[in-house]
């Protein structure tokens, strides 16, 4: 097609999930689907993050699961400056809506972002067709 | 047809919610559907101020439409009866918009 772009497309080797750590059949249909997201946080349930809201509270827990609006549901939280926010002293568990999530800090050491790029530009491509 | 993937069946029972405008409100979450709309009954809203204790205003049974609602959380009631609400001093919490 002219004016595509040549992309280095690995034709052989791990699927795109793959690249999320994930090792599921269906990976490549997950992607295309724009799912890759969603798919990669599946990948990290079980590790601890923190969740930065857009109403600036930044919530610390065990990531128990995720769906595919990106809601996040944390265990054992722990809000990073109780003082000034204690609202949610007496929660332990918590439901956020994946609407009002600004950040998620990841472990560094959890996430190849090489992978993960590689796998964000086939999603785009696929995407793109 | 997709549902909600994430169980809100585990949080049937005493929650926190913190709405969109950033205010609090607890109370018992007799259920919800897809788009988060919840129904919440007796419930009250915990007013945090800098100057003052929590201030409690008793709602009653509520629907709250799913585009306000930010976080449920699920409230220890043990945590949360050891509270000293009367001493408890916050900012309010912001909205989720800038």
């Amino acid at each position: 097609r002219a004016g595509t772009k040549s992309v280095p497309v690995r034709l052989r080797g791990p699927g795109p999930l793959a690249a999320a750590g994930l090792k599921l059949p269906h990976a490549a249909r997950a992607a295309a689907a724009g799912m890759l997201f969603y798919s990669f946080f599946k990948s990290l349930v079980g590790k601890d993050v923190v969740v930065e809201l857009k109403n600036d509270l930044s919530i610390c827990g065990t990531l128990h699961s995720v769906d595919q609006y990106l809601n996040i549901k944390l265990t054992d939280i722990s809000v990073t400056d109780p003082e000034k926010y204690p609202h949610m002293l007496s929660v332990k568990n918590c439901f956020i809506r994946g609407s009002v999530v600004r950040y998620v800090q990841l472990p560094a050491d959890e996430v190849d972002t090489q992978l993960l790029q590689d796998a964000a530009r086939k999603e785009a491509l696929q995407q793109k067709q | 047809m997709f549902s909600l993937n994430i169980s809100l069946t585990v949080l049937l029972g005493t929650v926190a919610v913190i709405t969109s405008d950033g205010r609090m409100i607890v109370g018992t979450l007799k259920g919800f559907d897809q788009t988060i709309n919840l129904i919440l009954d007796e419930s009250h809203e915990r007013v945090f101020s800098s100057s003052q204790g929590v201030e409690q205003v008793v709602l009653g049974l509520y629907i709250v439409r799913g585009d306000n609602v930010a976080v449920i959380g699920e409230i220890d009631e043990e945590t949360d009866s050891a509270l000293d609400l009367g001493n408890i001093r916050a900012e309010p919490l912001n909205s989720v918009a800038h």
